[in-house]
């Protein structure tokens, strides 16, 4: 063995290549990929938009709705209203769409170990 | 000394007394590295968000941004908002894999599958040396407030309770652990909201709870009319500001996932799940306090007179919460307006000294952690020797942040802390995004990514206008940069370096990993996301 390889933390279970060859592994994989870079994408699309035309459309930002509220406000504003909901839809999705996939491979992991290593 | 001066002493010095409190009484029951480097994983969701309120609302929200807003108006939005909407990256792509895959540190992280040894030191390098900006600021805030409070002018107090924040974070960090910190954190983050909220209503019922007069008052009061309400004010000027803010707006987006002392939070719940719930209080709550922060900056611009609106000018914003305190108090003068001063006061310096604990207690594991363990001493070392590294290293750093706050007193607070996001998203965050999402990223990439995010930002704040060579203020006839007029290195346009030291990094992870081929690496990918995804095999929580 090399030093190289003596240094790396030490070398886990082959039950994690297992689990990770598993149809549910990759459907988990699958669901939680097809959700967080669209929406990573999308927030911080969103928010680039807001720092630029915060610097570049300063005419339409400063244009008011009411009283002394202007758009630049109601923009600023609407990205907490954008962030708290995506914290709440990714919460909802991964209660109902993550979570049992990870609890039921996190069993198996567990009972793999007990079983010698067998999944 | 005057009565409200005596009030004043009296609400910090429960403060102290209070937090040295919970540090004793968290230290009878800690024991060993679980307990004092992740508080035993034992902080349910809710507990932890709090702490997690507690540990990133630093001086730098509540006293910067809402001078950032007062003196900038519109402009100072973009903190509010930048650090806010970074809570989805943390969210989405960091929280809950980081709980999965990691034990102490960030560095355990990429320690998973790559050489141990190179990561861990470029990893514990830039810990150090984000959580030292970020102590800075810190620092800077606690000096401006206790000199306000007792109404000296002289350095010498100032430098004093810089010193003074310095030997309690020590203290907080080498007898509390994590368990002290992340209660002092809980207190200090119901404090805050509690103490923010009660002003925002104070301010508004001046209003009549109509935003629109406020704002208007504010744009009036601001002697800059229209333009204070609009984004521009400071950074529309020339294309170089706009460019600046670009680069600003990048930096505090992608830094908070990448904070050392925020990440190693995620530790301290029993499971992932309860780090993704205490990442949704954490929004809950800090996007509460942002609001309040708009209402806060523009309160002040609007509330205070010329005369106080002078100080906070002169303060780079850093005192407009507790002017404004003092303000709708009844003003200076005043019963009202003492006991308000002096509560707020009291709030923000119990903010000081959380904030300044997390950052402590996250460099200085890492240090015993990863630099002393696993690097020098290959893994051999007990764990109570371990722990007294760490206690030593709390010292060092307290106080190498002591001495380099001393100089940097006039600067804002915020932008001081935007410099440590800048520093944190291009060192930290390309690799631990390229380690979760990658297999083929190796040792290689990550090493270069980290020194090059590290190196690239801290060097062009270096030759930044902040550093040197932006001249003498023409009102105040104060120099703008730090260094002596004299002396002028600056040839880097930006004062915050992200939109070039973050792509930078993401480049460099991608270079150096192409270019290398270390098979176990991507061999441990398996077993890295496995872990990652679904918790299985992850680190559990103390049982007492």
């Amino acid at each position: 063995m090399s030093t190289e390889s003596n240094e790396r933390a030490a070398l886990g279970d082959p039950v994690y290549d297992r689990l990770h060859a598993t149809p549910e592994f990759t459907e988990l994989r699958h669901r939680y990929r097809s959700f967080v870079f669209p929406a990573t994408v999308a927030f911080l699309a969103w928010y680039g938009l807001f720092v630029v035309m915060s610097m570049w459309a300063g005419g339409f930002m400063g244009t008011k709705v009411v009283g002394n509220i202007n758009i630049a406000l109601i923009f600023g504003l609407l990205q907490f209203v954008t962030t708290f909901a995506l914290a709440w839809v990714y919460a909802r999705y991964s209660n109902a769409k993550l979570d049992p996939l990870a609890r039921s491979l996190d069993e198996q992991y567990a009972a793999g170990r007990n079983d010698g290593g067998q999944v | 000394m005057q009565g409200h001066q005596i009030l004043t002493t009296g609400l910090f010095l429960s403060v102290v007394a209070l937090t040295v409190g919970i540090t004793i009484w968290a230290s009878r029951n800690s024991s060993g590295a679980a307990d004092h480097y992740a508080g035993g994983r034992n902080f349910s969701g809710f507990q932890n968000g709090l702490a997690i309120g507690g540990d990133y609302m630093s001086a730098a929200s509540f006293l910067g941004i809402s001078g950032a807003i007062a003196l900038s108006g519109y402009d100072g939005f973009l903190y509010s908002i930048g650090f806010l909407v970074a809570w989805l990256v943390a969210l989405l792509l960091v929280a809950e894999v980081l709980r999965n895959s990691g034990r102490y540190t960030m560095a355990d992280q990429l320690a998973y599958r790559m050489r141990q040894r190179p990561v861990r030191t470029a990893a514990a390098t830039s810990t150090v040396v984000v959580s030292i900006f970020y102590l800075l600021a810190q620092m800077v805030g606690a000096g401006a407030l206790v000199a306000l409070l007792l109404g000296v002018t002289s350095e010498g107090i100032k430098n004093l309770t810089i010193f003074f924040v310095g030997a309690l974070m020590i203290f907080y960090v080498t007898v509390g652990g994590m368990k002290g910190t992340t209660w002092v954190q809980i207190v200090k983050a119901v404090l805050l909201m509690a103490g923010s909220a009660l002003i925002v209503v104070l301010v508004l019922a001046k209003f009549g709870f109509n935003l629109s007069d406020l704002l208007g008052t504010a744009a009036a009061n601001s002697g800059k009319g229209g333009a204070f309400l609009e984004p521009g004010l400071k950074y529309g000027v020339s294309t170089t500001s706009k460019i600046d803010f670009i680069s600003l707006g990048l930096a505090l987006v992608l830094g908070t996932a990448g904070l050392p002392h925020i990440l190693i939070r995620f530790y301290t719940t029993p499971t992932s799940r309860d780090a993704r719930k205490s990442v949704l209080w954490a929004i809950g709550l800090i996007g509460t306090f942002y609001l309040f922060t708009l209402v806060l900056g523009f309160g002040a611009a609007a509330l205070l007179d010329t005369d106080a609106y002078a100080k906070v000018a002169a303060s780079g914003g850093n005192l407009a919460s507790p002017l404004l305190a003092e303000a709708v108090g009844g003003g200076p003068g005043s019963t009202g307006g003492a006991v308000l001063l002096a509560v707020i006061s009291a709030v923000a310096f119990a903010t000081i000294l959380a904030v300044v604990a997390g950052l402590t207690l996250t460099s200085s594991v890492s240090v015993a952690h990863d630099l002393y363990n696993s690097v020098w001493k290959r893994g051999t070392a007990s764990e109570a020797q371990e722990l007294r590294v760490s206690r030593y290293a709390a010292a060092g750093i307290g106080l190498i942040a002591i001495l380099l706050a001393i100089p940097a007193q006039k600067l804002n607070i915020a932008f001081l802390v935007a410099l440590a996001f800048a520093v944190a998203a291009s060192a930290n965050l390309p690799s631990i995004i390229y380690n979760m999402f990658w297999r083929r990223f190796n040792t290689r990439g990550a090493v270069w990514s980290i020194y090059g995010g590290l190196i690239s930002s801290v060097g062009l704040v270096i030759f930044s206008p902040i550093v040197s060579g932006k001249g003498i203020d023409a009102v105040t006839g104060k120099n703008l940069s730090l260094l002596p007029t004299s002396i002028d290195i600056s040839w880097f346009p930006l004062e915050n370096p992200g939109i070039v030291s973050i792509p930078l990094a993401f480049f460099l992870g991608w270079l150096g990993t192409v270019t290398s081929n270390e098979p176990e690496a991507e061999a441990r990918y398996n077993e890295l996301e496995v872990r990652a995804l679904t918790g299985a095999g992850a680190e559990v929580a103390v049982k007492h």
